[in-house]
């Protein structure tokens, strides 16, 4: 368990004046004080860390972001952004002495341009919700998180989010043109707009993935695409995790692009299989998903040089999928990876750590051996396009010797993700959980370099403090 | 001329801004300064130069990722990631032409500047596709952001803040990039005759097809002439970008489905290639002489800017990006660039005055002013980085 630092009394001592502030600037229901209220409030997707914020505030509009960081920034008061609460990494995690700005109410659709592809939507419609309200056109938003029935578009935005298509249309970071955002003292700011490039320093770009620490992102115009006229995936198993992964190199080398390329480990096609029966061949050591997109004959095209491209490397089984049932249901395990091995174990871990696709059969060893060496098993679901790993390691929440060996065992994985050229996180963020890691990948110099571009936008500290940077050192910057 | 220095190596570079660090002198960052005449000119007595960081370092094909040291041409980049079916995704434009330089275009440098080609629109710009950078800020500090994989989160961006930030904030000492397989094949559907609004309508359907788009220029009669292939008279392109069979059936499926804007011809490989080619590096307006400026608005907005533009001063124009970026020419002066100031905002977009004489260049804000907070958070972030504002001082806003 990662410590915390203690809460500041001052602001403690002072809740009272500090909510009662801030419900002159809300309307009542704005405003959850009252502790069996805040309860739902005290963890997100990494619920292993569990902290009841001061005060929760929902406003409805930028303008009451704006008042409620002003009022804030002159209080002092550390302010943690949250958008639906699925954050993987601890990002929503409140502290004691901190307001939750929970930023779901702001939920509307303000404009869609198909013309000139963008749509401008407020941080708390849900992922899902952007391209619910453009299909109907024909299009759709691109990055896919496995969230995304729940997570909101400004917690993306913090987090750059990605998915399961991002080696075809890119993260958050790629979809996106601008944003309104509020600072911390409370200055409503646009930041690009609908248009592509704007001169000056790339905020947009900075502001993405910046996990709360720069300011309020209220406001998001995000790009819109048209959906292709079919998708269609192929399945292939193989003897080792080896020859899958020379597999994918393969691909890659043909000049095909699949829009997915996930890879299984044989603990994940069980407990998949187990969990959607998606029809997953349980002799196999590693499996991947591949899908192709375009129209019927493009498909057949691609598929049948994939094919014969996984035939060359000894295959168990190919099988590509004849229609758009059979495609979901081979979708249905990996999409279901999560609730399978929740069904096999009590707790699981679910690491995210990048590595260049070379290296995967030597990380998947030595994750097995680790996952010996601690007696915890492990499932490996892999974008094996992009690099990017999730372990899952399954522990027993209730066994505090088991939790603080299943956290050991994911620094482990991650700090061999950093040695052999990758990173400690591909999507999830660094948040709470991966905050101590950070001088696995920087220097203290990188760091320091990085505290100075917060403190530029956020000098007093106060945006989702505790994370991403770790504490030692912090009175430095 | 300015007492240039080129460090072979990065502790070169160290020492070299430690020194003027310490001694509080400016320095002009360049590649090699093939665009120099960008932006407002650098007050600065000794330059300091990429021109020997050389040489690729990585580059594994099969991880679609490249790293070269930031005095790397932009030329030998491209030949090696062609030589194994690669390309560089947003297609950085040659504009040696249009700043009449001598020198080639570095990695370094079109990273620093975030200049990107026709594929822009549907692929990214060079800042998409920056996995990684190694810098030298204005203390002296190596750094690095990013890394060599194609997903990263961990931390701040810096990659995404140095693309785009013309040395100001730091040397750029090495890059990493996504590169991606270059297409078997390219067509280009040509539509004749339409006007400015109505060419942006064809080329908004184009884009919004399912058909992967991969370029959307419009030259008016004016302009067309300077492209070779194209023949007399307005066109509006479209290009695609594939394999083969997919080529030949998307360019079919979009002759019928734009067939209400008139009857397209298509360009075959060769064409497309020379066609985009000097739609990528401005060739049009590229041997005109006075200013050139380059507006990004939303596609729609286009072709209002570019008639503006005509009317105020007689600009020679063209539209790429779907009608999104306005390339425009005209006489050197401060009225005329008001009048693109004018067009740009009243269009809700953004500006850059991209080659003029370095007199109306310093006279002038040359990007758009930022509202006064953002404004302060720049001046932070630059202190944050150059604390005593010695790299490129001036070259984006005046006084910064």
């Amino acid at each position: 368990m990662l410590p915390q630092p203690a809460p500041s009394t001052r602001t403690l001592d002072r809740r009272d004046i500090i909510v009662a502030g801030l419900r002159d600037l809300l309307p009542d229901d704005g405003v959850i004080a009252d502790t069996l209220r805040l309860k739902p409030y005290e963890t997100d997707g990494l619920a292993a860390y569990r902290q009841v914020p001061l005060v929760v505030v929902l406003p409805e509009t930028t303008e009451q972001v704006a008042a409620i960081m002003a009022f804030c920034h002159a209080e002092g008061v550390r302010v943690v952004p949250r958008g639906a609460g699925t954050s993987l990494s601890g990002g929503a995690l409140p502290m004691a002495d901190s307001v939750v700005l929970g930023l779901m109410r702001m939920n509307r659709i303000l404009d869609i341009d198909y013309a000139d592809r963008c749509a401008v939507v407020q941080a708390g419609v849900t992922n899902i919700g952007i391209t619910q309200a453009v299909a109907g056109q024909g299009f759709f938003y691109a990055p896919d998180p496995s969230s995304q029935l729940a997570c909101m578009i400004g917690g993306n935005v913090n987090m750059n989010s990605g998915g399961a298509h991002c080696l075809r249309y890119g993260v958050t970071a790629n979809n996106l043109l601008g944003l309104k955002i509020v600072t911390v003292d409370g200055e409503i700011l646009d930041i690009g707009g609908a248009h592509l490039d704007a001169a000056g320093y790339d905020w947009l770009g900075l502001l993405t993935g910046s996990e709360g620490q720069l300011a309020i992102v209220t406001e998001v115009t995000v790009r819109i695409l048209r959906s292709p006229e079919g998708a269609r995936a192929m399945l292939a198993a193989f003897r080792s995790n080896e020859v899958a992964g020379a597999c994918v190199d393969s691909i890659i080398a043909s000049g095909i692009i699949p829009v997915a390329l996930e890879f299984m480990d044989r603990p994940a096609i069980h407990a998949c299989e187990a969990f959607a029966n998606a029809g997953y061949p349980l002799d196999a050591e590693a499996m991947l998903i591949i899908e192709v997109e375009g129209s019927v004959a493009e498909q057949d095209f691609l598929l049948d040089q994939l094919k014969s491209i996984c035939a060359r490397h000894d295959p168990i089984s190919l099988k590509v999928s004849q229609s758009a049932e059979e495609s979901l249901a081979i979708w249905k395990g990996r999409k279901g990876a999560f609730g399978a091995v929740g069904r096999i174990s009590p707790d699981y871990m679910c690491m995210d750590g990048t590595i260049p696709t070379s290296q995967l059969p030597h990380v998947l060893r030595r994750i097995g051996e680790m996952s010996a060496s601690y007696g915890l098993q492990v499932a490996n679901i892999f974008h094996a396009g992009d690099g990017n790993l999730h372990p899952l390691i399954m522990f027993d929440a209730n066994d505090p010797a088991s939790f603080a060996k299943a956290e050991k065992f994911g620094a482990e994985i991650l700090t061999l993700c950093v040695e052999v050229g990758g990173c400690l996180t591909g999507e999830h963020g660094v948040g709470v959980e991966k905050r101590d890691l950070m001088h696995v990948q920087f220097s203290e110099i990188e760091l320091d370099q990085q505290r100075r571009v917060k403190s530029a936008f956020d000098p007093g500290w106060l945006l989702n403090a505790n994370k991403v940077f770790p504490l030692k050192g912090l009175a430095a910057a | 001329m300015s007492d240039t220095l080129a460090p072979a190596d990065e502790a070169g570079v160290v020492a070299v801004i430690q020194a003027a660090h310490a001694a509080g002198e400016p320095l002009a960052i360049a590649g090699r300064g093939s665009k120099a005449g960008l932006l407002r000119p650098v007050q600065a007595a000794r330059s300091l130069s990429a021109a020997n960081l050389s040489g690729i370092t990585l580059y594994s094909p099969s991880e679609l990722i490249i790293a070269a040291r930031a005095g790397t041409t932009l030329a030998e980049l491209e030949a090696a990631v062609a030589a194994k079916g690669q390309h560089i995704i947003a297609e950085p434009p040659d504009f040696t032409a249009l700043f009449g330089s001598v020198q080639p275009q570095t990695i370094g440098g079109i990273v620093a500047a975030n200049l990107s080609g026709p594929r822009r629109v549907a692929w990214g710009a060079m800042r998409d596709h920056v996995m990684g950078i190694r810098a030298v800020n204005g203390t002296g500090e190596a750094i690095h952001s990013g890394g060599r994989v194609l997903k990263n989160v961990t931390g701040l961006d810096l990659c995404k803040l140095f693309t785009g930030s013309h040395g100001t904030l730091g040397m750029l000492t090495e890059v990493t990039l996504k590169v991606s397989p270059a297409a078997e094949q390219r067509a280009t559907l040509v539509l004749r005759g339409l006007d400015p609004a109505r060419a942006i309508v064809a080329l908004s359907a184009a884009l919004g097809s399912p058909y992967a788009v991969s370029g959307a220029a419009y030259l008016p009669a004016s302009q067309a002439g300077f492209i070779p292939g194209i023949g007399p008279g307005a066109v509006a392109l479209v290009r695609i970008e594939d394999f083969a069979p997919s080529v030949a059936y998307r360019t079919d499926r979009l002759r019928v489905d734009l067939a209400e804007y008139g009857s397209a011809e298509v360009l075959d490989d060769p064409t497309s290639r020379i066609v985009w080619a000097a739609i990528r590096d401005a060739a049009p307006l590229a041997g005109m002489s006075g200013a050139i400026w380059r507006v990004s608005v939303r596609p729609s907005r286009g072709p209002g800017v570019a008639v503006a533009v005509e009317r105020a001063f007689g600009a020679a124009w063209f539209l790429d990006w779907g009608g999104g970026l306005v390339w425009i020419a005209g006489p050197a002066t401060a009225a005329a660039h008001d009048a693109v100031v004018l067009a740009a905002s009243a269009a809700g977009g953004t500006f850059t005055l991209f080659r003029a004489p370095e007199t109306l260049r310093a006279a002038v804000a040359v990007v758009p002013p930022e509202p006064a907070p953002l404004a302060r958070i720049t001046r932070q972030v630059k202190a944050a980085f150059d604390p005593k504002g010695i790299l490129n001082p001036g070259r984006i806003y005046a006084g910064l």
